[in-house]
């Protein structure tokens, strides 16, 4: 293989591992700041053994997170020296402004909350939890402005060779860049809506601390069906910009291969990119497809003929990758609206199979997040910037076969440690449920909690 | 062309700042045995440093965005030809990210063993790692229009090795310091005791360095064009005499602030020295990279000034503020008795 290839390969299984931490952290910042905002109100202990068992799995959570983010940015300079330098002038500038602006909030703050239980207020620790979620949140909205750049460039000149920034707030307000934040975000909610539904479904399975985890699973599940909604309301309006931006790739996730107007959408269909058709479709909904792209029934879409096969993205993975996930997506909202309907009633226990479907949903979201991202940038090829650098064009001339031959294999067996002890770890204190010792954080500030009141719920 | 100067300085100022705030952090974890004697020992010392060493790394985040957005061409070239380098050093900073968090999650010996051996070594390689690439930057990389003719091996140069030797002492005696002020009793009198025992060895390295940089870089000719400026390498030599006075009479905590500024006075002094250099080519100076000949676009320049002037003071301001709430030193009894603590 090739630079390039392991270049490629490199990256892709380095931002897919990063990618495992990141929505986590994304919905779970929000839930844990959530409780402790109850507790805070309340008063009640239960919220604060929440916020102590789900912040306990948020932090083992967070730090891969923090850890393989930086990966990504070495990376940019160490494989792709050619992209740096061609977009550097404004690529570089979201992911400066996204460390100044709200990495190091996240950072610091997290410090604050992690161990400053006994050292501010209640309602500064309160604070503290926002600021992470909001500065995480935030985080991901600059980097997705600059991913959303490299799939619909806009705010800039090409000028002495390369890409120089000319309209920063174009930049900032590019529809595409809003949309996918928008649509990551809620995809990431939803990660931790079904994390803490399953989690707690595997107590309430066995019958473990009940009041507890049926409390936690209510929160999650409210959140988890608001968050469903929004991946597929904001997912659609996305695939609008996609189709209107990148019609190569919309045409690869749907696999249309001839330009046609009133396209409609095959429920059933295998693609076959050799003969340049699709060798099977069945159950075709009318003008689907052109009512999705433009929200229009006769709208035109352009087929992938339309388009030289070297400027075709694959269309087996981004096809498939595209289906699988919106069906996901559209399990996940009959389950969060069941999640609530049943949570708000007081069986929800003796619901066996609907708890032990959701012990076995944990890892769906985390595949549809998966899935999107290989639509997004596989669907994006053979550009890394849409239109403007070809993939192929971006990649380091200064570095070896042997080089990046060695990284990789490097990269496989760190993460694959760190992937299993962060597994394990998840696994061990998931399954340890809530500590009721609350001794080191009421203390001595707190007195007036008095010890019987910690016990109540055992 | 001001913004390139303003970002050139700013460039300095992030990358001494980091390494004033990671080297204590980088300092401790290299002395981990050392200065930890028992289990408890090192709890304490992961405690000290706790919560702050991830806001710490954020710096060398913002270091090398910064390097990103304003002078992408050095960005892409710097880390491109020392590719495998770098690799070492994102490796080793991953597994000391991980071991602070995972050391303390399974109550077993050999578990915590493996974790500390983790922490030594994503500590002393960062340290050594950095050395050895500002060394060879000083220096300037063999780079020409053909790209660039080095090689891992020989980033391991005298030079380089005797700078990552200079940041390995730096942070040493930097690390000590810190962990005499935020401990008491018995570790508190170790470390500074460690501190005391390794400042001669920190002051021959730092002439050796001072003398051989004559020889391998030209980092001098721009003191020699503007006398004035020896005034920043000379405030370095001072500070790093006064660590010792002060250590020597058991003021703790002056004796840290003086180590403070001589980390940024020693990072002050190479970074003056390149202007206006990014990284000097060693072949030919027609080929180095300045921050004329690399910089981004005025405008983005000027974008991320703004950036930088606004949220970089709100960024210090919250964090002196969490360091205040973080001030009083760490003991054992409050970290065995914390079921919360690392």
């Amino acid at each position: 293989m090739d630079v390039l290839t392991l270049s490629r390969l490199q990256f892709a299984l380095t931002s897919a591992f990063h990618f495992i931490f990141v929505p986590l952290t994304l919905g779970l910042s929000i839930l844990t700041a959530y409780m402790e905002t109850r507790y805070v109100r309340s008063g009640d202990e239960t919220y604060l053994k929440m916020v102590k068992f789900w912040g306990k799995l948020f932090l083992i959570n967070f730090a891969l997170g923090v850890v393989t983010g930086i990966t990504l940015e070495f990376q940019f300079g160490m494989n792709w020296a050619e992209y740096s330098k061609y977009v550097g002038d404004i690529f570089g500038a979201p992911l400066a402004i996204e460390a100044t602006v709200a990495f190091f909030l996240e950072s610091v703050f997290i410090g604050l909350w992690i161990f400053g239980w006994n050292r501010v207020s209640k309602r500064v620790h309160l604070l503290a939890i926002w600021i992470v979620a909001i500065a995480t949140n935030l985080s991901a909205l600059w980097i997705l402005l600059a991913n959303g750049w490299m799939q619909h460039p806009v705010g800039y000149v090409l000028r002495n060779g390369r890409a120089e920034m000319v309209d920063f707030m174009a930049m900032v307000t590019n529809p595409y860049g809003l949309l996918k934040f928008g649509h990551q975000l809620v995809s990431g909610y939803t990660v931790g809506a079904f994390f803490v539904m399953g989690v707690s479904a595997w107590h309430l399975l066995r019958n473990n601390r009940p009041d507890f985890f049926r409390r936690s699973f209510r929160i999650a599940a409210v959140f988890g069906l608001v968050s469903t909604l929004l991946v597929a309301v904001i997912g659609d309006f996305h695939a609008v910009e996609v189709a209107k931006t990148q019609p190569a790739k919309f045409a690869a996730m749907e696999s249309i291969w001839e330009t046609r107007k009133g396209v409609g959408l095959n429920l059933l269909l295998i693609p076959d990119p050799i003969r340049e058709c699709n060798s099977f479709e069945q159950l075709c909904i009318p003008n689907a497809v052109s009512l999705l792209a433009f929200h229009t029934p006769d709208a035109e879409i352009k087929g992938l003929k339309e388009f030289p096969p070297e400027l075709r993205p694959p269309v087996q993975p981004v096809f498939w990758s595209f289906r699988l996930m919106v069906g996901l997506g559209t399990f996940f909202i009959i389950a969060a609206l069941l999640a609530v309907i049943i949570s708000r009633r007081d069986d929800l226990e003796r619901n066996r199979l609907f708890l032990r479907i959701l012990v076995w949903s944990i890892p769906l979201p985390y595949i549809a997040n998966q899935l999107g991202w290989i639509v997004a940038e596989v669907g994006r090829q053979p550009w890394i910037v849409y239109g403007v650098l070809k993939t192929s064009d971006a990649v380091s001339k200064s570095i070896t076969t042997g080089q990046v031959l060695g990284s990789l294999i490097g990269f496989v067996l760190l993460y694959a440690v760190l992937g299993a002890v962060d597994i394990y770890l998840l696994a061990k204190f998931a399954r340890k449920g809530p500590d009721d010792d609350l001794s080191a954080i009421i203390k001595p500030t707190f007195q007036h909690i008095k010890a019987q009141d910690l016990g109540q719920e055992a | 062309m001001e913004f390139q100067i303003i970002w050139f300085v700013l460039w300095g100022v992030l990358w001494a700042v980091y390494f004033m705030l990671d080297g204590f952090v980088l300092g401790t974890g290299m002395l981990h045995y050392l200065l930890g004697k028992s289990d408890g020992d090192r709890r304490v010392l992961i405690n000290t440093i706790g919560p702050v060493w991830d806001g710490n790394e954020v710096w060398l985040i913002t270091a090398g965005g910064a390097t990103f957005a304003a002078f992408p061409t050095t960005y892409a070239l710097m880390f491109s030809y020392l590719y495998t380098a770098l690799l070492l050093l994102l490796f080793a900073l991953i597994i000391r990210g991980v071991s602070y968090e995972f050391r303390g999650k399974v109550d077993n010996a050999g578990w915590r063993k493996v974790w500390d051996g983790a922490i030594l070594l994503g500590n002393f390689l960062p340290a050594l790692l950095f050395g050895v690439a500002f060394g060879n930057i000083f220096a300037g990389l063999p780079m020409d229009a053909g790209g660039y003719h080095g090689s891992l091996l020989q980033l391991l140069n005298p030079y380089g090795l005797l700078t990552g030797l200079l940041f390995v002492a730096l942070f040493a005696v930097h690390g000590s310091l810190y962990a005499a002020v935020k401990t008491r009793g018995e570790l508190s009198k170790r470390s500074a005791a460690m501190a005391k025992k390794l400042w001669p060895a920190l002051l021959v390295v730092a002439v050796a360095f001072l003398g051989y940089t004559q020889f391998a870089t030209r980092l001098y000719d721009n003191y020699l064009s503007q006398p004035a400026l020896l005034a920043v390498p000379l405030l370095a030599v001072a500070s790093l005499l006064g660590i010792r006075v002060f250590a020597g009479r058991g003021k703790l905590l002056p004796a840290f602030a003086a180590s403070c500024l001589t980390i940024l006075l020693v990072v002050g002094t190479g970074v003056i020295g390149l202007f206006p250099n990014l990284i000097p080519s060693s072949l030919d100076p027609a080929y180095s990279l300045t921050i004329f000949n690399s910089s981004s676009s005025p405008y983005t320049l000027k974008i991320m000034t703004v950036v930088a002037f606004i949220f970089v003071p709100i960024v210090i301001a919250y964090k002196i503020w969490v360091y205040r709430i973080f001030r009083a030193p760490v003991s054992e009894a409050e970290v065995l008795g914390d079921r919360q603590a690392y």
